[in-house]
């Protein structure tokens, strides 16, 4: 029995703990917003929190959970108003939108840790998330209008 | 850019909220197949299957509460479509945009027109329907208005959501009218009335993109997030060389994997399969991640069948013999070999793009229910009608027995087009009735059983003048049909994909031959965004830099001299079959002073000609395609360790009329970073018949760190009159000549064949 907090409520899996946390968000919890793209850590479409930190959820093990707080996009900002959203709508980032919950987990952790990023920091950070439709130059953008 | 106002989102809200009450009203019922006003035979659309329809009853309904309900007809995979078209409806209804709705069709073309959405046409082809469609019911309102106060309706006019009689100032807002609109008579065809261009609200200003709040927020459904009562999951194993099948396979260990619960073979197409699945052995479990282990947990055997021994490599081998010998023509004017003898310099070079996956972020997958001889398909198709017409064929059923809900596509590009998943999907439900079934492709499913960007050897010699001018032009180019998935493998390059920059090449040269070379399909083949223009205009696009090196011209001002004087050019004088993307010519003709707008446009924005740093330079390439002309210049740097990156970015796009020019900028932002990872990062490649890449980590695209550090798009304001063409692909061929272009000018290396790599390396 795997126990684990996520978005704030306390759950119990007692499934395989080796599952993908990505597939247990999605598959069992029904949180949809964290998205399956490569199931290698190479994408970052599945990004959420782990006790604040980025990690890619296809390669997190429910199990590696146990006794720690998941956040998924769902649960980023009780309102969807979060900064980076806003800054998101405001720059008009997403095209076909699929990567852009992992995109914001990722830039979430990244202004958490770094308030006001330099270009380079953004380039660290974010490199870990693909984006086919190529929305780069507007991640950016709204990534720095949401640090102010 | 327009600013998105923040009471957007609670707007949405509400509107979910109104519209659970809210009843329809002026769509009271939908028709049958009735026939449609009769359209306009100068456009394409009307040549595609169930051309178009523009009967408001059809598209537009209002609640009471005067909610205005649009529906979409066309996918939306990012390109803006489900924000685009009903923008368009609502311009002409005069409908308040923040009281609009956006309704999502089922696949249904006899009801809704023409659904495939691909060939850049959503906009081209339903601009006029859907004006038509919002004036109708604008008129039926304003009719409905009149009759209710007893006044002429030439006294009553729409104005924002309401009916406004100006000569006692009575107001009625849509919601009020809507019962009695819709038992107006709708207005024939001609007696349609327009808005002007300058009172135009929403077209050519545009709107945010309707879904984007729920995007954001993790609440957007896309094909993957279809959640139905005992939904289960399944992933398939599928023969991995292009025709092979299953020789035997043995589930027991499958089975024995907790959550699996069922084992099913289905049944593969042999070439040419058109839309039809691989076949293979699907495991279907309680959740992903059990039937991707139960998959693993399988032992299959494989008849690989006729492609085994096949080799990227040697293909391209092959390809590059082929380009060597004369091939057949598809364009000729003049005399190429006596201009190419007598030619004072001569210029040959050969080019080499891989095979592309699509790779949309999100792969493909579909959620199916079988039922009382029924079947429902949830996915993310960009032929919901291809879908639904195939789905019924493969099971046995009417098309009307299945019915396709679109969903948002997670990135399309042509992958979605070909809805052999959906289709599996479908297969799967009627093994298990009543119990829907998702079928999940892996990313490794996605990459290595795509339906691939051709592979193209591009081989063109040049000849020029004393003085440099371009004298002749020959191009051999030696690409895989993808018509081989819908029949005998023709072995040459159709009409079609020589119309995407071959043939329709614009250049003002004498004596010019385009010709092909044999070359047959070994893997499965299909269109990918912008398909055939990407080898085509990169080679044409090198060439015209090579050439105006060999000549010791600019790149631009030789550009500008190949595309000659502002004229017509008509290739089919040349004897060339142009298709013309489908449309008419004498509406959409290829236009050198379009060209040469945009590239002087492109040029300009980029500062062309100014200094720049050592190891860095600019490139500059120019394409129509989709009836649109869109102009690249890239300024790249290459450091030390032939690393490269992209400071700036500037494109010139004339599409002619358009509808949402942010949606054009955002379409020729990710056109770049599309091209850019074909010109440096990715391939397919084959052995032993197998697709090597897997996963991103071998098929690799761009990413932040390596993106442009800025793209600055200019769209060419043309005005309404000029009739508007396609934007989702037009960005794309481009940017990887303009990149190699740019690549010669910082450090005097050519490029000639792609991906780019480390070749600047050492």
């Amino acid at each position: 029995m795997v126990r684990l907090k996520v978005n704030g409520t306390e759950r119990s899996f007692d499934g395989d703990p080796a599952m993908p946390l990505l597939w247990y968000v999605r598959d069992v919890l029904g949180l949809t917003g964290t998205k399956y793209g490569c199931g290698i850590a190479q994408c970052g479409s599945c990004t959420v929190h782990l006790d604040g930190q980025a990690v890619r959820s296809c390669q997190t093990a429910v199990g590696d959970a146990e006794g720690k707080s998941v956040t998924t996009i769902e649960g980023l900002d009780p309102r969807g108003e979060h900064p980076l959203q806003k800054a998101w709508l405001a720059v008009g980032v997403p095209q076909c939108g699929y990567c852009q919950t992992g995109q914001i987990m990722s830039a979430a952790a990244l202004l958490k840790e770094t308030p006001k990023p330099t270009d380079e920091d953004i380039d660290n950070a974010m490199a870990g998330n693909i984006c086919r439709c190529g929305t780069y130059v507007r991640i950016r953008a709204a990534i720095k209008q949401a640090a102010g | 850019m327009f600013s998105v106002r923040i009471e957007n989102v609670s707007r949405r809200g509400m509107l979910r909220g109104l519209a659970a009450t809210g009843g329809l009203v002026l769509a009271a019922r939908f028709l049958p197949a009735g026939p449609a006003i009769a359209a306009d035979p100068k456009t394409g659309a009307d040549a595609m299957p169930h051309g178009t329809v523009n009967d408001p009853r059809v598209f537009v309904s209002i609640a009471p509460d005067g909610t205005v309900s649009i529906v979409c007809h066309r996918a939306e995979m990012g390109q803006g479509v489900r924000t685009g078209i009903p923008l368009i409806v609502a311009e002409e209804l005069e409908a308040d945009w923040s009281r609009v709705k956006v309704v999502q069709a089922i696949g249904h073309e006899e009801r809704y027109g023409n659904q495939d959405t691909d060939g850049s046409r959503s906009t081209r082809h339903f601009m006029k329907p859907m004006r038509e469609v919002g004036a109708a019911a604008r008129m039926m309102l304003e009719a409905a208005a009149a009759k209710r106060w007893n006044v002429d309706v030439k006294g009553v006019e729409a104005v924002n959501h309401q009916v406004v009689h100006h000569a006692t100032g009575r107001k009625l807002g849509y919601g009020e009218l809507a019962v009695e609109a819709a038992s107006m008579p709708v207005p024939a065809q001609e007696k349609l009335s327009f808005k002007r261009p300058q009172q135009f609200r929403y077209i050519g200003k545009g709107a945010p993109i309707v879904d984007g709040p729920d995007i954001v927020t993790g609440k957007a459904q896309y094909s993957i997030d279809v959640r139905l009562d005992g939904l289960k999951y399944a992933v398939i194993a599928r023969p991995p060389v292009h025709g092979g099948k299953l020789r035997s396979f043995d589930a027991a260990e499958a089975l024995k994997v907790p959550g699996v619960e069922k084992v099913v073979e289905i049944a593969g197409t042999p070439p040419p399969a058109k839309f039809m699945p691989e076949g293979g052995v699907a495991v279907i479990a309680a959740n992903t991640w059990a039937a991707i282990k139960g998959r693993d947990a399988l032992k299959i055997e494989w008849d690989d069948g006729a492609n085994a021994a096949h080799d990227s490599a040697k293909y391209h081998a092959e390809m590059s013999a082929t380009a060597a010998k004369p091939g057949k023509t598809v364009r000729n004017h003049g005399n190429v070999e006596t201009a190419l003898e007598g030619a004072a310099k001569k210029l040959e070079a050969e080019y080499y793009i891989p095979h592309h996956a699509h790779a949309t972020m999100e792969p493909p997958s579909a959620t199916a229910r079988f039922a009382n001889g029924k079947c429902e398909v949830w996915t993310g198709v960009q032929s919901p009608q291809a879908a639904r017409d195939d789905t019924a064929k493969r099971l046995g059923l009417q098309p009307q027995d299945v019915t396709i809900h679109t969903t948002l596509l997670g990135g399309g590009f042509g992958r979605k087009s070909k809805p052999d998943f959906a289709i599996e999907a479908a297969i799967l439900a009627k093994e298990m009735p009543g119990t829907p079934i998702r079928v999940q492709w892996t990313r490794e499913d996605d990459l290595q059983h795509d339906y691939y960007h051709t592979v193209s050897v591009e081989r063109i010699e040049a000849g020029l003048d004393a003085q440099g001018k371009a004298v002749a032009w020959r191009h051999r180019s030696v690409a895989p049909t993808l018509f081989s998935i819908f029949q005998p493998d023709p072995g040459h390059e159709s009409a079609l994909e020589v119309g995407m920059g071959l043939v329709d090449n614009p250049f003002d040269v004498a004596n010019l031959r385009c010709e092909t070379g044999r070359a047959e399909a070994r893997v499965r083949l299909g269109w990918f965004r912008s398909v055939s223009n990407i080898p085509h205009a990169f080679a044409v696009q090198c060439m015209a830099a090579e050439m105006a090196h060999a000549a010791g011209r600019d790149a631009k001002d030789y550009l500008l001299e190949l595309l000659g004087p502002p004229r017509i050019v008509d290739p089919r004088k040349d004897g060339v079959e142009l298709w013309n993307y489908g449309d008419d010519f004498a509406v959409y003709p290829i236009d050198t002073a379009r060209l040469r707008r945009v590239v002087e446009l492109a040029a300009a924005s980029a500062r062309w000609g100014s200094p720049l740093p050592q190891r860095q330079g600019r490139g500059i390439a120019v394409h129509r395609s989709f009836l649109t002309y869109v102009a690249t210049v890239v300024h790249a740097a290459v450091d030390a360790n032939g690393e490269i990156s992209i400071p700036r970015v500037d494109v010139a796009v004339d599409c002619g009329a358009h509808v949402n020019p942010d949606r054009i900028r955002a379409q020729m932002e990710g056109a770049c970073v599309m091209g850019q990872s074909i010109a440096q990062k990715s391939e397919i490649t084959v052995k032993d018949g197998r697709i090597v890449e897997g996963n991103f980590d071998t098929f690799e695209l761009v990413r932040m760190n390596e993106a442009p550090k800025e793209i600055h798009v200019h769209i060419v304001e043309t005005g309404f009159d000029v009739p508007p063409a396609g934007v989702g692909e037009p960005g794309v061929p481009p940017f990887a000549p303009a990149l190699v272009n740019a690549l010669f000018a910082a450090t005097g290396k050519r490029i000639r064949q792609l991906p780019i790599r480390d070749q600047l390396a050492g």
